[in-house]
């Protein structure tokens, strides 16, 4: 039954695995760069702007994620169609995926931007006076001191919020998304095995998640290359 | 506004709001009387008991829960024959009972790992100190480790609350009727999408409610610990 034949399930999982995986992979440099703005925001010497950050960050790490994509979803379509009918009828249809993917994006966003802001807080003065003193430009200084510092101390958490993404994917599949888990529920109603297949769902993840482990420790090392330890 | 909606679904939502909590508030409570034995089979000395926790804790936490659901929801369904000879059956037909066993494994997985931390990060003195006044290691543990270790988890303990009241809108999915569930039905009727944003003012307002109310309560419990 789990056979990639013609009557088994393996190609058809092996596909929403495939999907989950790019969703995984499409969302993180969007989830990344929208908290290191959300970071930046909330360091903003304009209040405004951090307020703003801190907002986004309080609302979106407290609604549900299932909410975040939903709202996403129908919220996207209304506003898309409310857009697009200015110029003409066509009707709108939001790309799941996309949808998706800016959903999963905002949430891990949130909590990165907090990861970004710890990681700031704990270089200290002494670099941005080091690198002034060298007579760095403050974009050199961001390039050359502070950045590399930043992807070390960041690491762990983003690390972490990686793991939680990829788990937070399978919520995409309420949204007729065809990722792992949706894969699954139609191998389940047609063999009637709901066991057997949402325990498989539930290794293949586990699986993502092991393989994910050994990358981070791999970054990690090389993040980690010019520090030395006593 | 769209007041119509409101009065109907309204007051539902509410009671789907009385759902959650339940829901949140039975599975924790189960899972922080799970997490304790799961927390010390970790870290026992036989390797038997370590390894079971480690598999048991590493499945929960990395899974996610809707897949979880599904197991138990869905996955009950095709040993109903052996269910009905132990007469359990009734139970797993339940949506509501199916999501509180499986959040219940879930987060006592999470809460095991909190409390392993926060027991290792009490300070190996502590233990010595109680030891060299002749304590026995049960009363070490319950008067000395125990309560340390729980101020230490304290404020992980309150994002793991956090984490399972949103975490419990899966249940939404597998037919109950919680605030996500009642959302999801006044959407399919109304075909408004103001009820997604009502179900996001409340769940923000428990939220935060719960992270305020908490502060508090670290405050109080660790009111010994600051200098006046």
């Amino acid at each position: 039954m789990l056979s990639f034949g013609p009557d088994g399930w393996g190609m058809q999982l092996l596909q929403g695995t495939w999907l989950t995986i790019r969703l995984a992979l499409a969302t993180l440099p969007f989830g990344l760069a929208l908290g290191l703005a959300m970071a930046l925001a909330k360091r903003s010497p304009n209040r405004w702007i951090r307020a703003f950050g801190n907002a986004y960050t309080t609302v979106f790490r407290g609604l549900p994620e299932l909410l975040t994509i939903f709202i996403v979803y129908f919220g996207g379509q209304i506003a898309l169609q409310k857009f697009v009918s200015l110029f003409s009828d066509a009707p709108v249809e939001v790309n799941g995926f996309v949808a998706g993917m800016v959903a999963l994006g905002v949430v891990f966003s949130a909590y990165a931007s907090e990861v970004f802001l710890g990681a700031f807080n704990n270089i200290g003065r002494g670099q941005y006076e080091a690198a002034y003193a060298l007579g760095l430009r403050p974009s050199a200084t961001l390039r050359l001191v502070i950045v590399p510092q930043l992807v070390r101390l960041a690491l762990p958490g983003l690390a972490n919020l990686w793991l939680i993404l990829l788990k937070d994917t399978s919520l995409v599949s309420v949204i007729a998304l065809e990722d792992l888990l949706r894969k699954t529920s139609i191998a389940v109603r047609v063999t009637k095995e709901p066991f057997l297949f949402f325990g498989v769902a539930c290794l293949i993840y586990l699986a993502l998640s092991m393989i994910s482990s050994i990358g981070i420790v791999a970054i990690e090392r090389w993040a980690n290359r010019g520090l030395r330890r006593a | 506004m769209n007041w119509d909606a409101l009065a109907t679904y309204g007051p539902r939502m509410l009671q789907g709001l009385v759902v959650t909590l339940q829901l949140v508030a039975i599975s924790i409570t189960l899972g922080a009387l799970l997490a304790w034995p799961v927390a010390l089979a970790r870290m026992s000395r036989s390797r038997l008991l370590r390894g079971v926790a480690f598999g048991y804790m590493y499945f929960f936490r990395g899974t996610p829960l809707l897949a979880q659901t599904f197991l138990v929801y869905y996955g009950a369904g095709q040993f109903r024959v052996q269910l009905e000879a132990v007469g359990l059956w009734w139970l797993f037909r339940d949506a509501f009972f199916c999501c509180v066993l499986t959040f219940t494994l879930n987060t006592a997985a999470y809460q095991a790992e909190i409390l392993r931390g926060a027991i290792k990060a009490v300070p190996i003195g502590q233990r010595e100190a109680a030891m060299s006044l002749g304590l026995k290691p049960r009363q070490i543990f319950r008067k000395i480790i125990m309560p340390q270790a729980l101020l230490i988890a304290l404020r992980p303990l309150g994002n793991e609350v956090i984490l399972m009241i949103k975490g419990s809108s899966v249940a939404a999915i597998v037919t109950v009727f919680d605030l996500m569930g009642v959302t999801r039905l006044a959407y399919s009727r109304t075909f408004d999408f103001q009820v997604y944003l009502w179900a996001a003012v409340l769940y923000l307002i428990v939220v935060e409610s719960i992270r305020r109310i908490w502060d508090k309560i670290e405050h109080y419990l660790t009111r010994h610990l600051r200098t006046a």
